[in-house]
């Protein structure tokens, strides 16, 4: 099995080799077929490796030497193991039904955008491949700026819109902050260890002292923190929203967005043994979640509710895997990625019908009109609530259940956050579906469902958000935990909690009923008679973020900004500009004076060769004094 | 008679070559400057040969020590003749051009 490992990234990356170059000759439809294909080849080769996992266990595959200087020995090497072999699916089998509804949401672009903007997509693929089957840190670094780079060429598509331009930036700058981060870890890691193989690593993990791994699990948290959106480094995932809608389903929701729980995930041995580190992901996800979750509730764009949405999950993710619950976090993404990416395509179905109008208080009553994207909505909401049997309750209980045994505190807040989740999707999904449209009339005349290309993924992602849940059902609701038995060779440390099944019950009983009473409260408030008016009072506060945006500018960009603008017109003008002109004046105006010397007169010349040899002559005389008194100078 | 004459003799002469050469115009005066100036050197190079080979023939009546310097004052005279000749003939096309044999005249390469 181990022979087709390298098909996996493979198919991707000829997919985006071909859709790159030959996006000026190629048609649509061909551009189409060989994006979707790619990814599909990979799915199922990766259905085969997840297969072979689950049969023979992980298996390294080293291809060649990628960087061997004196001790440090980089292999260009793919780990199949259970955690990323379950990442495979994830990727390949959501981004192959994101590329399917491509291939409809955008045909109206021209034929060479298209065929970027499936380059693009497959590149993408291939870097989060990279980055979830590398067997060091160093393979997933390449990823991990991978999909970077992706993620910046994709939010900036449409790079005809300053405004797209300046979110793709300001995704890449907060992406590069984390990466940082990561890379500082990567090279403490290095110098401690003289190595970066996962294997190796954590073989040696107990050799290294406190300091260190607390040191190199915050950085590497820095990293996740830029990567997957969490406080402080969070407000490009909003503004990323500027992209195609599958492309924030695919990047800013299911997938790139997760690789910061992969990372910690797989680094889960050194994560246990930092308890302060442990704290810090959790205090900073609950925190996130909450924060987010707050600000979703006064979002009007269709889409910036869901991206507030995916930060507030992932916040969630992150306090599982902050309190040791790497399992539930893996399970979270999984579910996550089904249902964000079921909500993304279908809000995109959303946008498609509406002509690119994408503020919610313009739509209502869609239900009649787009009834496949609305059911398909509504499993999808159903499921983020965390209602039973979704597949949303079962990774977030778990996430929620460890949490309550390491602080009942984190459980708390948590479903204080889990409500306001419930709340602000069904505000999203009562405003959209329910209700009378309040669009204009010509948008209510061109209404129509989806065609088959973006409805056929809505379903599949449907079912999946329903039935998705069922790997994972704990044991006290008569499950096995399949997931946690699969993931158990990778994630070593997880921490075993011990609550009375009755408190378990109480708690799965609350959270559930604290999210159906949101629920229930969110519909009959929105239905009727939607928030038209502009927020007020302290709702303005969340409907403009906090005012965090404005406060990263005053404090980082403008101060940024007057440094570059002191540098430009005081240091460079005056002092670089000066000393570059005044050697040009200096020499300009020496030689006016020198030229004065040539007067034409045989006798000054003379005069000047009589000085000049006196002076030889009485260097000559003082036998060497004075050329000695200049070597001393020097 | 001591060498301190010899040198004294020379070194006023040299110096009455610089100041010919830098104070006057007439390019004759000043070529004769020059003349005066190598000359100068050559009863300089002349007085310190005696003196040198005047000290080693006490020893040893054969030694041909000190009497290179002559041989160096008959190159100096035999190119100075010939730096004459050229000279002169400088001069003489000088005056045929420009009526005038004052060295200032010809300034042209100024500026």
């Amino acid at each position: 099995m181990n022979k087709i490992v390298y098909l996996v990234p493979l198919f991707p990356l000829i997919g985006f080799l071909i859709n790159g170059l030959g996006r000026k000759s190629l048609s649509k439809s061909l551009i189409g077929i060989i994006g979707s294909a790619t990814v599909l080849a990979s799915f199922i080769v990766s259905l085969v490796l997840f297969f072979d996992v689950k049969a023979h266990g992980a298996s390294i595959v080293d291809y060649f030497n990628f960087i061997n200087v004196d001790s440090l020995k980089v292999s260009f090497a793919f780990q199949i193991d259970a955690l990323s072999s379950l990442f495979l699916l994830i990727i390949t089998g959501v981004g192959f039904l994101i590329h399917v509804y491509s291939t409809a949401y955008m045909i109206d672009e021209e034929p060479q955008h298209y065929g970027r903007y499936f380059a693009y997509l497959n590149l993408f693929i291939f870097s989060m491949l990279l980055l979830v089957m590398g067997a060091n840190y160093v393979i997933m670094f390449i990823g991990w700026e991978g999909v970077g780079l992706c993620s910046y060429l994709l939010i900036g598509f449409w790079f005809k819109n300053d405004n797209f331009n300046y979110a793709a930036k300001k995704a890449f700058v907060m992406n590069r902050i984390g990466d940082l981060g990561f890379l500082l870890a990567l090279f403490w890691l290095i110098q401690k260890l003289g190595t970066a193989n996962y294997a190796d690593v954590f073989a040696h993990a107990s050799s290294l002292s406190s300091f260190d791994v607390t040191a190199i699990t915050i950085l590497l948290f820095v990293g996740a923190m830029g990567k997957s959106a969490q406080i402080p480094l969070y407000t490009w995932l909003p503004d990323a929203m500027a992209g195609p809608t599958p492309v924030s389903a695919l990047i800013h929701a299911a997938t790139m967005v997760t690789a910061g729980i992969y990372m910690i995930a797989r680094s889960n041995v050194l994560y246990s043994m930092s308890e302060v580190t442990m704290n810090l992901v959790a205090i900073i996800g609950l925190a996130t979640a909450l924060f987010s979750a707050t600000i979703a509730l006064k979002q009007n764009d269709i889409k910036k509710v869901l991206a507030y949405s995916t930060v507030s999950q992932l916040g969630y993710m992150f306090l599982g895997l902050g309190v040791g619950a790497y399992t539930g976090a893996v399970f979270h993404v999984m579910t996550h990625a089904f249902f964000k990416a079921l909500l993304f395509l279908a809000a995109g179905s959303v946008i498609h019908a509406m002509h690119h109008e994408q503020d919610i208080r313009k739509m209502g009553g869609l239900k009649k009109h787009l009834p496949i994207t609305h059911i398909t909505f509504l499993l999808g909401c159903i499921a983020i609530s965390g209602i039973p049997p979704f597949s949303g309750f079962f990774s977030k209980d778990e996430i929620l259940a460890a949490a309550f045994a390491k602080n009942p505190i984190y459980w708390g807040l948590g479903v204080a956050g889990a409500a306001m989740t419930a709340f602000y999707m069904f505000r999203l999904y009562a405003t959209t579906f329910l209700g009378t449209f309040r669009g204009t009339h010509d948008q209510e005349h061109h209404l129509h469902e989806s065609p088959a290309a973006m409805t056929i993924p809505l379903i599949i992602l449907a079912l999946l958000s329903v039935i998705g849940g069922f790997v994972g059902v704990p044991e006290i609701l008569g499950g096995h935990h399949e997931l946690r038995s699969f993931l158990s060779p990778v994630i070593t440390t997880e921490v075993e909690h011990h609550i009375e099944h009755s408190t378990e019950y109480l708690l799965m009983g609350i959270s559930v009923a604290v999210a159906a009473i949101a629920i229930i409260f969110a519909i009959n408030k929105f239905s009727k008679k939607p928030e038209l008016a502009e927020a007020t009072g302290f709702g303005k506060v969340l409907s403009n973020k906090w005012y965090v945006d404005e406060l990263y500018d005053t404090v980082f960009v403008r101060t940024t900004l007057a440094k570059g603008k002191f540098l430009k017109n005081i240091i460079e003008k005056n002092i670089i500009d000066g000393a570059v002109n005044g050697v040009g004046k200096l020499v300009n105006y020496s030689s006016r004076q020198l030229r004065l010397i040539q007067s034409g007169l045989v006798s000054g010349y003379i005069l000047f060769m009589v000085l000049a040899i006196i002076v030889v002559v009485l260097i000559w005389v003082n036998d060497g004094y004075i050329y000695k008194f200049f070597s001393t100078l020097f | 008679m001591p060498i301190q004459y010899y040198i004294i003799l020379s070194l006023a002469l040299f110096c009455i070559g610089i100041v010919g050469v830098l104070v006057r115009r007439n390019v004759i005066i000043v070529f004769m400057c020059v003349e005066l100036m190598l000359n100068a050197v050559n009863l300089l190079l002349v007085a310190f040969s005696k003196m040198h080979h005047g000290i080693a023939v006490v020893n040893d009546k054969a030694t041909t020590v000190g009497t290179d310097a002559q041989l160096f004052v008959f190159f100096i005279m035999v190119v100075a003749a010939a730096e004459v000749s050229v000279g002169l003939a400088i001069i003489v096309m000088m005056y045929r051009n420009t009526h005038s044999v004052d060295v200032n005249f010809l300034n042209r390469l100024k500026n």
